[in-house]
């Protein structure tokens, strides 16, 4: 990827002083600023936290279990409704979940109880000796699941949970799926993502195969005559364009390819800075590329976008987190023109600005240009139509682009589930793409459940 | 502002806040600090015979609430243990020193005429206010023969406070032990032994907690541990009662009280007064914040003093004794009902779980578009019990109002339901 970004220079900064940069965003609590905190949680009777909290973990009583110095009852109660529960604990926009939802989320109360913070402390404390989940007996069921991404390993671990056998395929060299190769560097620091996968593997009856992409090596057809069932957890694959001519040149890239090598980077000193950068798009993607770019010593970063502040996708908390580290935002304002210079590459963008007209998204017919060395987009991603090539997959009905399923995560394949952000049920959160593989998984065992009593 | 001062069995005081007997009053070094700080005056720490006693480590232990509140304190210490002499001299400069603040002497010797006879001079000697006499302590020193083991029998105490009345000219105050079943048998004793005043509570046998890696009891001693005394804000509710049980004992009518036992703030202290007490005691609060916090007691109680036209502490001392009674005497046709400020609900759902479970099932849950649940009472099945607004986090979000049920005052002894009534 950085192939078209090759011609850049290197950030000034030294490793060290770069690493430093890209340290815990939100710097974990003490045990007394936890002991404080959790003594602040009123203990909620059908508590409206739970009801916010996409993967429904008994948000009181963890924090009960925490103020009640028992750590290890607390991770449990986090894992059993969460498996993911320490990544989700870093990255969930608990503004606008959980703690938006809090009681004590008001000016008389101050302030909601800190519920990712505890949730992130009661999983890096609780020590636990061995994996805290036994396997029921084996079904002698086996269960192919496609992506190992939060979805994917969620649904794999409660599969094995009740007993089944799990395999799982994944494209990629390592699991995680985006908490591993998308999630900004700073919320989720020390190779977590991949500490988080081995102890979910610690259950047991999970096997990973990487270098399995379904629409290549792999056929959903096969999948479904090998295995008693199938899960896809896809994701989101490609990157939505921008439509224009020369998005092609070099100094235009997707946000999440960059992203995804500052993330595997070992030293990020040898990356390339774009020193003037655009940020085109207003979703948590956006701000999380415009933001690493500052932290990489970038002196001139815009996002733009073509709405107002209130339209934008990122949450009110992420734009604060954008202008705290000196990100530009312009708003009103559509890409027009790719600038390039002498050499072809990217010297600036054009933009037109826009307005609304009776509702409608328009250009007012004035333009602007911002210099620039490299242009990232992040104006979405979008469904990878290549995975799903085979006959059988192509029998899969969507919503748009996405997989159709039903609550039960059930999609018009008998047999075929799938969950995640490659469905269109939910908003495209890891914590969901959780829920979507636990309750997948549950409604798989039920149904082979129900095939052996019927047999 | 208010005039605080008082004269409370006789000895004078500029303000009705004292220090208990205890390690806050253990030397002049303390006392002195203690006087400049504000205090009115202090209750010397419990003298005894020569030998001085020898104490142990650790000492105390501690109740804790969520947070690291300390709700209560634990000790296992004995009285001085330094000699008497010391303290004698200690005394006598502190009363010269500082002669508008109360200096009164807790002494504690064997249940003997001679013992008494011995060291009552010497305190009378030092120029100090009074003395107290400690039949309380519940730890150590009953083992002895000494405190709690004088104050659980009330021929002792009756005969320890005559005894002190005749080779004595200064106010005699008992304090008392709640380490009985009726406080007011030991109130009487002192009574009819001659006592100025009674003041209460001294400490409670506590066992505050137990290290479970170790198996012991706290405070550890080595690998031991052994009961000790309790106080602080945990045992207000416990002096509160018993100090109000001797103010409207009949027996007992105008025997000035002090009033001990987890006082904190100026609206504690005030609602000893209101039961009746001429001063009070603080030794807990003390302990943990340091003698600084006699200024806000001061300053909160004289403001509150201002704002209700109290001029002098008796001028509401003794208020709310009238008002309590035994049950027998309570209206049972008075009724209160639950009411939610739907404003002030924070929709946290405590009070509907708490009446559900373990009360009257009187608070109905309503799932809401939004998936939140509203709260409301439902008025015929709610018996007014208070525990919804106990548990409510929010303060005043859930009111107890009183109904019109057109009733009159009907009390139990008068109830057709109660088949021993006394009317008919
Ligand atoms: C840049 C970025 C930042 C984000 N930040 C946040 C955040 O801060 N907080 C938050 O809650 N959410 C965030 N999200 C969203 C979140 O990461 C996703 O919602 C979540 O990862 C979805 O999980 P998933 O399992 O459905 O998909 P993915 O995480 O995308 O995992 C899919 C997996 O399937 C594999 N795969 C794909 N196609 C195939 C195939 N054909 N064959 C085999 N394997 C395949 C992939 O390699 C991958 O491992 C962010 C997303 C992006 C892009
Ligand atoms: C460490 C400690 C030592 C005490 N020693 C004595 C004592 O020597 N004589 C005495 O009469 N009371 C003694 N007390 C009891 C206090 O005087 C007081 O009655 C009791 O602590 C209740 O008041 P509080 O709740 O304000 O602490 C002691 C209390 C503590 C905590
Ligand atoms: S809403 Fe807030 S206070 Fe209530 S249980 Fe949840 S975290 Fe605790
Ligand atoms: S006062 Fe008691 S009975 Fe009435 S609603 Fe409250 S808890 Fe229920
Ligand atoms: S306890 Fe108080 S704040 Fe909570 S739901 Fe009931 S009335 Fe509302």
């Amino acid at each position: 990827m950085i192939d078209a970004l090759n011609h850049l220079p290197r950030p000034r900064a030294g490793a060290e002083e770069l690493a430093g940069q890209f340290g815990d965003l939100a710097p974990p609590l003490t045990a007394r600023q936890a002991a404080v905190e959790s003594s602040r949680c009123l203990y909620c009777f059908d508590a409206p936290c739970v009801n916010a909290c996409p993967s429904e973990i008994d948000i009181p009583s963890f924090i009960h279990r925490i103020s009640d110095e028992n750590l290890q009852g607390a991770a449990e109660r986090i894992l059993s409704a969460n498996i993911l529960g320490g990544s989700c604990a870093r990255v969930c926009p608990t503004e606008i979940l959980c703690e938006q939802a809090c009681v004590r989320n008001n000016a008389k109360e101050c302030a909601p109880v800190l519920i990712g913070q505890l949730q992130r402390y009661a999983l890096d404390n609780a020590a636990f000796s061995e994996h805290p989940f036994k396997r029921s007996p084996a079904s002698g069921k086996r269960i192919a699941v496609v992506g190992a991404g939060p979805a994917g390993l969620s649904c794999a671990h409660r599969l094995a949970m009740h007993g089944h056998d799990v395999v799982v395929f994944e494209a990629r060299e390592k699991s995680g799926g985006l908490n591993e190769y998308g999630i900004a560097r700073y919320k989720l620091v020390d190779d977590y993502a991949q500490r988080e996968v081995e102890f979910l593997l610690g259950i047991g009856g999970i096997e990973i195969r990487h270098g399995q992409r379904l629409g290549d090596n792999l056929s959903l057809t096969d999948l479904h005559q090998q295995y008693d069932s199938v899960f896809l957890g896809l994701g989101l694959n490609a990157v939505r364009q921008l439509g224009l001519p020369d998005e092609q040149a070099p100094g235009v890239l997707a946000a999440t390819d960059y992203i995804r090598e500052l993330r595997q980077a070992d030293d990020l000193s040898q990356l390339p800075l774009a020193d003037r950068c655009l940020v085109i798009g207003a979703g948590n993607t956006a701000i999380d590329m415009a933001v690493q770019m500052s932290r990489l010593g970038a002196r001139d970063v815009n996002l733009v976008y073509r709405r107002g502040h209130a339209d934008m996708g990122a949450t009110e908390h992420e734009q604060d987190i954008a202008k705290a580290n000196q990100v530009r935002l312009h708003t009103w304002a559509r890409p027009d023109a790719v600038l390039l210079d002498d050499d072809g590459r990217v010297r600036g963008m054009r933009f037109a600005r826009t307005a609304l007209v009776e509702g409608r998204l328009g250009d007012t017919g004035e333009t602007f240009e911002l210099a620039a060395d490299a242009i990232f987009k992040a104006i979405g991603q979008c469904f990878d139509e290549h995975s799903l090539g085979d006959p059988l997959a192509a029998q899969l009905a969507r919503d748009g682009e996405r997989i159709r399923v039903d609550a039960g995560m059930r999609t018009s394949v008998p047999g075929v589930y799938a969950g995640g952000d490659c469905t269109a049920l939910g908003q495209d959160l890891t914590v969901q793409a959780v829920q979507h593989g636990k309750l997948a998984a549950e409604a798989i065992h039920a149904q082979l459940m129900l095939n052996v009593e019927a047999a | 502002m208010a005039d605080l001062s008082i004269v409370f069995a006789g000895i004078k005081s500029p303000n009705p806040f004292w220090l208990a007997s205890a390690p806050p009053t253990d030397k002049a070094y303390n006392v002195v600090r203690a006087f400049e700080a504000g205090w009115g005056g202090v209750v010397w720490k419990t003298l005894g015979e020569d030998p001085a006693a020898v104490n142990v480590s650790s000492r105390y232990s501690a109740h804790f609430g969520p947070n690291r509140q300390v709700q209560g304190i634990n000790n296992i210490e004995l009285i001085t243990d330094r000699s008497l002499e010391i303290n004698l001299r200690e005394i006598t400069q502190v009363k010269k020193d500082w002669p508008d603040r109360a200096l009164i002497v807790s002494l504690m010797v064997p249940c003997e005429e001679e013992s008494w006879k011995f060291i009552l001079p010497l305190v009378e000697a030092t120029g100090a206010d009074g003395i107290e006499l400690n039949f309380g302590c519940p730890h150590g020193m009953p083992e002895r023969g000494m405190g709690a083991a004088v104050g659980q029998v009330p021929e002792y105490v009756e005969q320890v406070t005559r005894w002190c009345k005749t080779y004595c000219s200064l106010p005699v105050i008992v304090k008392l032990t709640p380490n009985i079943t009726d406080i007011r048998q030991s109130a009487r004793a002192a009574h009819r032994g001659g006592a100025d005043a009674v003041s209460l509570i001294n400490t409670i046998n506590s066992i505050t907690s137990v290290d479970l890696d170790r198996m012991v009891a706290h405070p550890i001693v080595g690998d031991q541990s052994t009961h000790g005394g309790y106080c602080g804000s945990a045992v207000k509710p416990i002096a509160l009662n018993m100090v109000a049980e001797i103010a409207r004992d009949p027996q007992t009518r105008g025997l000035p009280i002090c009033g001990i036992g987890g006082i904190g703030n100026w609206r504690d202290a005030a609602e000893f007064v209101a039961l009746g007490c001429g001063a009070v005691q603080v030794c807990t609060a003390a302990m943990l914040h340091g003698f600084r916090i006699v200024e806000d007691m001061q300053d909160g109680l004289a403001r509150w003093m201002d704002q209700h036209g109290h001029q002098s502490l008796e001028a509401f001392r003794g208020l709310a004794v009238g008002h309590t009674t035994d049950w027998k005497y309570l209206d049972i046709n008075y009724k209160v009902i639950a009411k939610i400020d739907q404003e002030a609900c924070i929709g946290c759902g405590r009070c509907h779980i708490a009446c559900e479970d373990t009360s009257h099932q009187a608070i109905g849950s309503t799932l809401q578009a939004d998936g939140t649940h509203g709260y409301s009472v439902i008025e015929e099945e709610c018996v007014g019990c208070n525990l919804c607004q106990i548990t409510c986090p929010v303060e005043d979000c859930i009111e107890m109002v009183p109904q019109d049920t057109g009733k009159p005052y009907l009390n139990w002894t008068q109830d057709p339901r109660n088949p021993y009534r006394e009317a008919s």
